[in-house]
């Protein structure tokens, strides 16, 4: 299987999965993730950081 | 022997060592926390930054999120390499290991039902683009009726003719999306233990040129994944105006709750 090689991934890929997936567990200290207002994420910071173009993996 | 315990995910006992050189999300190397017949993930962190207080501050800060979702990937991924690990949600933070312990005893059950509903199995993420700007750029650069000077009915016509093109062309492109991405959706779908749909991503966010339709995960059993992959790659040229990106293989993070596949 060739695809498996690493690509760095996209910070979206990624939080739709760290924030969105995972189990939700309430620990004794845990916060649920949901309740963090994450809109208020400066999203200029976040638009300027992520905004590296990720290459298809067909190289089109 | 101090701090709070970050849990990166919880397992079924396993033989194979971790990397040695795997740095958790505070720089403390993950260690394993064997409980019953679980073993948790965990790693020490500073109170400083992972008190429910701190972590409310730090999930607003870029950068520390960046970081902290990138290291929190990098050990479930080492354990994805050598077990089916179940991912738990980013920064889930106890006082102590025996926090940690009376957790997994209270949902030991949760916990064994899903990690055998994903078994050896990876999550695969397909995304589906439509490749507007292209679309937009030649309707633009068509020398449009020349910004009318005067009242001119004649280009008037012409421009509403246009419109109608463009607009008509739109349409049957947007038509043709939603067949594809459904189409390649049902089909995969059929190929995957269980699918996901993630809402679509801003391309703002993401930096990806065209409007992401389809932005789903799939449950793939690892022997069938390079069928899956092959699966995908024949897609890619299907479709003019689409583009397929394939990301993968993840832990199955999309189908870690007890109810992952249901609903969306």
């Amino acid at each position: 299987m060739t695809v498996v090689e690493r690509r760095e991934i996209a910070l979206v890929d990624l939080l739709d999965r760290l924030l969105a997936g995972g189990v939700v567990i309430t620990g004794d200290v845990t916060l649920r993730i949901a309740d963090v207002d994450l809109v208020r994420i400066d999203l200029n910071a976040l638009i300027s950081s992520v905004n590296r173009n990720v290459p298809s993996p067909f190289g089109d | 022997m101090t701090g709070l315990r970050y849990v990166y995910a919880v397992c079924r006992p396993f033989d194979a060592a971790l990397q040695t050189q795997l740095t958790g999300v505070a720089g403390d190397p993950p260690r394993l926390l064997p409980h019953g017949d679980l073993v948790a993930v965990v790693s020490h962190v500073p109170e400083a930054d992972f008190s429910e207080e701190a972590l409310r501050a730090h999930l607003e800060d870029l950068d520390w999120l960046t970081a902290t979702a990138r290291a929190h990937q990098q050990v479930v991924d080492a354990l994805t390499a050598v077990t089916t690990p179940l991912p738990l949600r980013l920064a889930t933070v106890f006082r102590d290991d025996s926090g940690v312990r009376v957790m997994l005893e209270e949902r030991e059950a949760a916990f064994r039902r899903t990690l055998d509903r994903l078994d050896g199995r990876v999550e695969w993420g397909v995304k589906v683009y439509v490749e507007t700007e292209k679309t937009e750029q030649a309707g633009a650069s068509r020398p449009a009726a020349p910004a009318p000077p005067a009242p001119k009915p004649v280009s008037g016509r012409d421009y509403l003719r246009q419109r109608r093109r463009q607009s008509r062309a739109n349409e049957d492109l947007w038509s043709r999306a939603e067949e594809f991405a459904t189409g390649l959706h049902t089909t995969l779908s059929g190929r995957a233990d269980d699918a996901r749909l993630h809402a679509p991503q801003n391309p703002r966010l993401s930096g990806a040129a065209g409007r992401n339709v389809l932005n789903a995960a799939y449950l793939v059993r690892r022997d069938a994944s390079e069928e899956f992959v092959e699966m995908v790659d024949r897609t890619k040229d299907d479709v003019p105006g689409m583009r397929v990106e394939l990301t993968g293989p993840w832990a199955a993070y999309s189908f870690a709750g007890e109810n992952a596949g249901e609903g969306s």
